[in-house]
């Protein structure tokens, strides 16, 4: 119908579907519907608190203090956002070729590992080289494992989704095998862990602050990850292959190649998540490792469309809500739990909330004008 | 039984009162008054866009027209919603079928019902149905599962539920769309039959002419949202009703024919490969298309028209055989496609070819985006993608709100101009089209075909598969039929006989 609509207005109309407004609008819906998503979710989680007895206002204000209230409580958030901003790539990536990746988890705790290994090989080398080394290790174990994912579903049409998430399961149960088994440190008694890495080999903070250099790793890797997916023809393939992957298929696009690269490419980033979880925080690889950072991830992928970018900000967001646990279980005499109750509740918003796009005219100033 | 007390009541006669439908500042409905008399059968022409669509969504209460009143059987009538439209005697049938695929058509039609009953007794459901069936011109097979029915059984069952659900005036959308001519043919008969002994009226919106002519009483033509004719089909010549349709506008004729065919472009020998259900064989024992010739295969869907276009652009691996390009062996890689300027239309361009959510600009760069001159590139160009899209889009026509719209925002015959614009621009050595104008309005069918010749004259090696016999006969030079996935007959087209083409489609040989 759109298509007959007489021109009304001149040429600057400031309702032209070729105007600043209009790609003003177009970009607000990835905007826009999450975040009315995450509020839906938050006054969701609020019933529930009143449902104990308890709060909401309390609850916000002392996740505020917890996570963002005061430079130690930032510090606090920010050292927990650099696993998140990696273990969110791992779901973003593939999702931009129309995957559903769920298991980062697998690949984390497998970087972990590897890093944990390769570090104890790496006795009196100097720290430029071993940690390079080290982070070269846990990125392969991850891209082996995630583009395995890949690999499965392009050769044997294997649901990736399903496919990821055992593979986390299998992830986790090898590296208990390992620290507990070949790997184990002696020395670790109550829990079993890889030998401690070597002073140099550590990956310390960044300066005059109590954040690892890994949050800076993490923002190289989204806006490198958004360089590739808005600005190189390899994303502009992947684009087309997450679009329509019969139409990628028509242009000749490298499908397959596409799929397992840029699952790897996701995987990479988790295990690097897992090099900094074992290099700069619990100084050697064990059960730690599989602490839920792969499955926050999802959540702020999904929060951010999984736009690399924007990941950047809702990770933060994220880090601060599970910062304040330990504040809200001393202070409100809730479980810790809670706080993943409360990802819960914004994730089931998120998931609804997918249904909404393109329904709005606000959005679609193509539309502005027919109805 | 209620059902029999409906189809006692006969047909429904409709009439519309200045029917006007706005939607902000935009008039989709223009004061349309039509009148379907009880018992005709009744076509509504128009392009697409004309309005026919917001025509019969207001009379069946999908929407709510902004004024105007519609009567029933001379009586004015609300209809608030389909469900009182239902409660009218009103149904429609739609282009796309509505049938649940895993439930046989008696389960279909059951539980289509609104008074079905929580517990189902089938033994009296199938005594009544039959019962029902035994009073209707037409039978399907009420024993099997719905996706185990051919298109035109399905259309069929579509047509005999709004006669079970006691429905007396019938919208038929574009109900041919997915049936082979003789499916078609004899589904509209059985309609045509149905309102001769008055049981039923029917308003059917089509695209084409022969239908009309061969089975409507009467005619209306919607332009632009306004009423631009009505008449008898009896009086009226399809120039007529094309010039109702399309107003002044001229149509772009098919280019004439020029040049003589060079050398072959594509060869195929010996290609074999499973069909989509794994079951059957594609056999290509030879098919050759040469420089400046169009080859027309002719056939009923699901032959391996869709099979063979997949093994051409690669998305289906040939057990056995070569494809050759220009001499070469061809794996439909994007470089091969780009050096020997092989370019693909594929059916149903917005779910084939195109991303719909992603920008006509970014739409109409998928084929050159990783190109820079005559060299490959890494990094994107936003500037350059934007600047061919705007020139393309203006030397093809294409009408879109915003060069940053999505794909899916424009109709479908612009979507076919957009892919148009991208595939034929540049040396093309080498055109396999499949099914280019399916559900198209005709300025966009005379365009398309025209581009199509165009490039054939242009010394383009052309392979068309289409459903449209019509379209094959048009276009090409020679004229193969895809029957059992097997090439059963080629001729030039010159010494092309209809009668014999369609008994190999039929697999009669």
């Amino acid at each position: 119908m759109a298509m007959t609509t007489p021109p009304i207005t001149g040429a600057r109309d400031i309702l032209s579907p070729d105007g600043w407004l209009a790609a003003l609008a177009r970009r607000s819906e990835a905007v826009v519907i999450p975040f009315c998503a995450l509020l839906a979710g938050l006054a969701a989680f609020s019933l529930f608190l009143l449902m104990q007895g308890k709060s909401p206002a309390d609850f916000y204000s002392i996740v505020y203090m917890g996570g963002f209230g005061s430079s130690f409580s930032w510090q606090n958030t920010l050292s927990r956002t650099a696993p998140l901003l990696l273990a969110a790539l791992c779901v973003a990536l593939p999702a931009r070729l129309g995957l559903v990746v769920i298991g980062g988890e697998g690949a984390i705790v497998l970087g972990g590992v590897a890093c944990g290994a390769v570090a104890g090989l790496l006795i009196g080398v100097p720290g430029v080289l071993g940690i390079p080394l080290m982070a070269a290790a846990g990125a392969l174990a991850g891209a082996v494992w995630i583009g395995a994912v890949g690999a499965l579903r392009h050769y044997r049409g294997v649901n990736e989704t399903i496919a990821s998430l055992l593979l986390a399961y299998i992830a986790i149960a090898l590296m208990n095998h390992l620290v507990e088994g070949p790997l184990r440190d002696p020395a670790s008694l109550n829990k079993p862990s890889t030998a401690p890495l070597a002073e140099q080999l550590r990956v310390g903070d960044l300066p005059g602050w109590n954040v690892h250099w890994g949050l800076i790793a993490g923002i190289v890797a989204c806006i490198a990850a958004w360089v590739l997916i808005e600005r190189t023809t390899w994303g502009f393939a992947a684009r087309i292959a997450g679009g329509n992957v019969r139409a990628a298929q028509v242009q000749g696009l490298p499908v397959g190649r596409l799929i397992i690269g840029f699952t790897a490419l996701g995987g990479a980033f988790a295990g690097l998540a897992g090099v900094f979880e074992v290099a700069a925080v619990h100084g050697s690889a064990n059960a730690s490792l599989a602490g839920g950072y792969g499955y926050t991830g999802i959540l702020i992928a999904f929060l951010a469309r999984h736009n690399p970018l924007a990941i950047i900000p809702v990770a933060i967001l994220l880090a601060g809500f599970e910062a304040s646990s330990g504040l809200i279980q001393r202070r409100m005499d809730l479980p810790d739990a809670t706080v993943l109750v409360l990802q819960g509740f914004v994730f089931v918003a998120i998931l609804c909330s997918e249904t909404l796009y393109g329904r709005f005219r606000l959005f679609a100033p193509e539309r502005w004008r027919t109805a | 039984m209620t059902v029999m007390g409906h189809l006692a009541a006969g047909a429904l006669g409709i009439e519309t009162l200045g029917m006007t439908m706005r939607f902000g500042g935009f008039t989709a409905l223009d004061r349309v008054s039509i009148r379907v008399a009880p018992g005709s059968f009744h076509a509504l022409l128009g392009e697409n866009g004309a309005g026919k669509s917001t025509l019969v969504k207001c009379m069946m209460g999908f929407y709510h027209a902004t004024e105007g009143q519609m009567l029933v059987d001379g009586r004015e009538a609300r209809v608030p919603d389909p469900r009182a439209a239902h409660a009218l005697g009103l149904g429609m049938v739609y282009q796309h079928f509505t049938l649940v695929p895993s439930l046989t058509a008696a389960e279909n039609l059951v539980i289509s019902r609104k008074d079905a009953p929580r517990i189902i007794d089938w033994r009296s459901e199938n005594a009544a149905l039959e019962a029902f069936m035994a009073q209707m011109p037409f039978a399907v097979p009420l024993d099997q599962p719905v996706r185990a029915l051919s298109a035109g059984e399905k259309q069929k069952l579509e047509i005999l539920k709004q006669l079970y659900l006691g429905r007396r005036f019938l919208i038929l959308d574009e109900p041919t769309s997915v049936l082979t001519p003789d499916e078609a043919d004899e589904v509209l008969g059985h309609v045509k039959a149905l309102c001769r002994e008055g049981r039923i009226t029917v308003l059917m919106i089509t695209h084409k002419f022969r239908e009309v002519t061969a089975y409507a009483d009467e005619v209306t033509v919607l332009r632009r949202g306004r009423l631009a004719g009505t008449g008898r089909v009896a009086e009226l010549s399809h120039a007529d009703m094309a010039r109702m349709m399309m107003g002044d506008a001229e149509l772009a004729q098919p280019a004439p024919r020029a040049g003589e065919a060079g050398p072959a472009v594509l060869s195929v020998e010996g290609v074999r490969a499973r069909d989509r259900s794994g079951l059957k064989e594609i056999v290509i024992d030879a098919l050759e298309v040469r420089a400046g010739e169009i080859v027309g295969i002719a056939g009923i869907s699901g032959n391996g028209q869709m099979e063979l276009m997949e093994i051409l652009t690669g998305q289906r691996p040939a057990e056995a055989g070569t494809i050759r390009v220009k001499q070469t062996p061809y794996h439909a890689r994007r470089e091969e496609a780009r050096v020997k300027c092989v370019r693909y239309l594929p059916e149903e361009p917005l779910h084939n070819a195109c991303a719909a959510k992603m920008s006509v600009t970014e739409n109409i760069a998928f084929r050159t985006f990783d190109m820079n001159g005559s060299g490959t590139r890494f990094w994107l160009s936003g500037r350059e993608m934007k600047a061919r899209a705007a020139d393309l889009v203006a030397a093809f026509r294409v009408k879109t709100a915003s060069l940053d719209a999505p794909m899916a925002s424009l109709s479908g015959g612009n979507v076919q101009r957009a892919v148009l614009a991208r595939e034929l621009t540049g040396d093309v050595d080498l055109l396999v089209i499949s099914n280019p104008c399916f559900g198209l309005d005709f300025t966009a069918v005379a365009e398309i075909r025209a581009r199509i010749m165009a490039a054939r004259n242009g010394g383009a090696a052309v392979l068309l598969m289409s459903e449209d016999l019509d379209e094959i006969m048009e276009l090409s030079d020679r004229v193969l039929v895809m029957s059992e996935g097997r090439i059963a007959y080629a001729r030039a087209v010159a010494e092309a006989d209809l009668a014999e083409i369609g008994h190999h489609m039929g697999g009669h040989a």
